[in-house]
């Protein structure tokens, strides 16, 4: 990814967007189930130009044992960009960023995993972002969802996320790179579909009251489209005839 | 029966109305909702999902395969497969009047040695409590270790035993299987040990195929005549 253009039109007067899509139309999202024969549960997906991997392990002996707890067990969540998931060398250091959106990936899959019945264990969820290209967040939720029902964790529901935004005073549904830097909002969404919850809502940008119900509605609606391909995923691997 | 089954994932909408929630589901509302991937099975008044994923969890009275991994001076530590250490405790093996000066534990069982044990208690609270004194249990002196998915030991058992009795028959080997999903196959001739080894891999991996039982049958049989 070169240099970008300087004055790219984000929406053009035919409600076309920067990369070609229509507002309310999700980037390209492939979504594999399994993969990774070491971990205990495994996904892999692309959404747009991300690319991410996702491996779980456990339930498993937690250390250091200081955090267990005899109550339940415990999700820890490690969100990771490689080095060359960027245009510039990221450090392979954990960044401040991605503390936090560890943290908030952990918060978004809290509520439908099940962990109270493996009391002093722990549940791994290794995000790995392989490329990078705005909405990762989004991506590596769903992705860590997907890979958490492989490796056979009970959960209440799947967690489907996309993102919403506004650009050009127009509100659109996942929001990539170009749009996410010269856009004027981005709301990621989490959204457990079958139990109708949110898990997962941030907002960086300005909205009007109208326009943040708007947003909800569109990404929820994004949600569902995401959660349909988790599906597939899931039936593919597990109930398709792959080579039988 | 047949369209009483489903393929679920976490989430689906397994049924409504006034079923009894049972294995891998959970009750929401008024709908039963599967929390695995899975099949789910309505019966007359409960629901249940068989996983296909998912570690092994203990319960009592299960058989398992452990390996010893360590040993206090009053126990052992067994690997069961499972998120917990199998917990062996040295007055089942050595009586009532065991005694830690006298007794050395690693003279009866060693690290890496297989055992096959019975879970003779476990809660939410603690390890599971493993035990061995029980005819057909205690130390594995030879066969190979096979693992497979916990979740796929039904189906190597198969209806009443069906499936393992015909593996042993054809094969001549004794087969031990752990409901952890450890396997241990002996047998006197190598021919019939890998024959059984193949055939319980096999079912490891086409146990969602419907007609395995004929599938194994022709892998045992056509390898006779050759």
């Amino acid at each position: 990814m070169g240099g970008r253009d300087a004055n790219m039109v984000l929406l053009d007067k035919n409600g076309i967007r920067c990369d070609g899509r229509k507002v309310d139309e999700p980037r390209r999202i492939m979504i594999r189930a399994g993969g990774l024969k070491n971990a205990d549960g495994s996904a892999y997906i692309e959404f747009g130009d991300n690319k991410i991997l996702v491996g779980v392990f456990g339930p498993r002996d937690v250390h250091p044992k200081h955090m267990s707890n005899t109550d339940t067990g415990i999700l820890r969540v490690r969100y990771h960009m490689e080095p060359f998931s960027v245009g510039e060398r990221k450090n392979p250091a954990p960044s401040r960023r991605e503390i936090e959106i560890s943290k908030v990936i952990k918060e978004a899959l809290e509520p439908a995993v099940m962990l109270e019945k493996f009391p002093r264990t722990a549940v791994d969820v290794f995000i790995e972002v392989l490329q990078a290209d705005g909405g990762t967040r989004c991506a590596a939720l769903t992705a860590a969802s997907v890979a958490l029902a492989d490796a056979g964790i009970p959960m209440r529901d799947m967690v489907a996320a996309i993102a919403a935004g506004k650009v050009a005073d127009t509100v659109i549904l996942d929001v990539n790179n170009e749009e996410d830097q010269a856009g004027q909002a981005d709301m990621p969404i989490g959204y457990m579909p079958s139990l109708k919850k949110i898990t997962l809502l941030q907002l960086d940008g300005v909205l009007t009251p109208e326009e943040f119900k708007k947003c909800v509605d569109v990404g929820v609606k994004g949600c569902e489209l995401v959660y349909e391909l988790q599906k597939k995923a899931l039936h593919d691997k597990y109930f398709g005839n792959r080579g039988d | 029966m047949a369209d009483r089954r489903k393929y679920v994932i976490p989430g689906d909408i397994v049924t409504s109305g006034p079923f009894r929630p049972e294995q891998n589901v959970i009750l929401e509302g008024n709908d039963i909702i599967s929390t695995a991937v899975g099949i789910s099975e309505i019966y007359e008044d409960s629901v249940k999902v068989i996983p296909l994923t998912g570690k092994y969890l203990p319960k009592i009275n299960d058989l398992v395969i452990g390996k010893v991994v360590s040993h206090t001076s009053l126990s052992w530590e067994l690997d069961i497969n499972s998120c917990y250490i199998g917990f062996l405790p040295a007055m089942d093996v050595f009586g009532r009047d065991f005694s830690t000066h006298a007794d050395e534990l690693s003279s009866k069982l060693k690290t890496g040695d297989l055992v096959a044990a019975r879970i003779a208690n476990f809660d939410r609270t603690r390890d599971p409590l493993i035990t061995i004194s029980d005819r057909d249990l205690g130390k594995i002196d030879d066969g190979i270790l096979i693992k497979i998915s916990p979740n796929k030991v039904p189906r190597l058992i198969g209806k009443k035993g069906s499936m393992i009795q015909m593996i042993e028959m054809a094969t001549n080997a004794a087969v031990t299987i752990g409901q952890n999903g450890w396997v241990v196959v002996s047998c006197e001739t190598p021919k019939g040990l890998s024959k059984a080894k193949k055939a319980i891999e096999m079912v490891n991996e086409k146990a969602h195929i419907a007609n395995l039982t004929d599938l194994v049958k022709d892998m045992l049989d056509e390898k006779d005549e050759s």
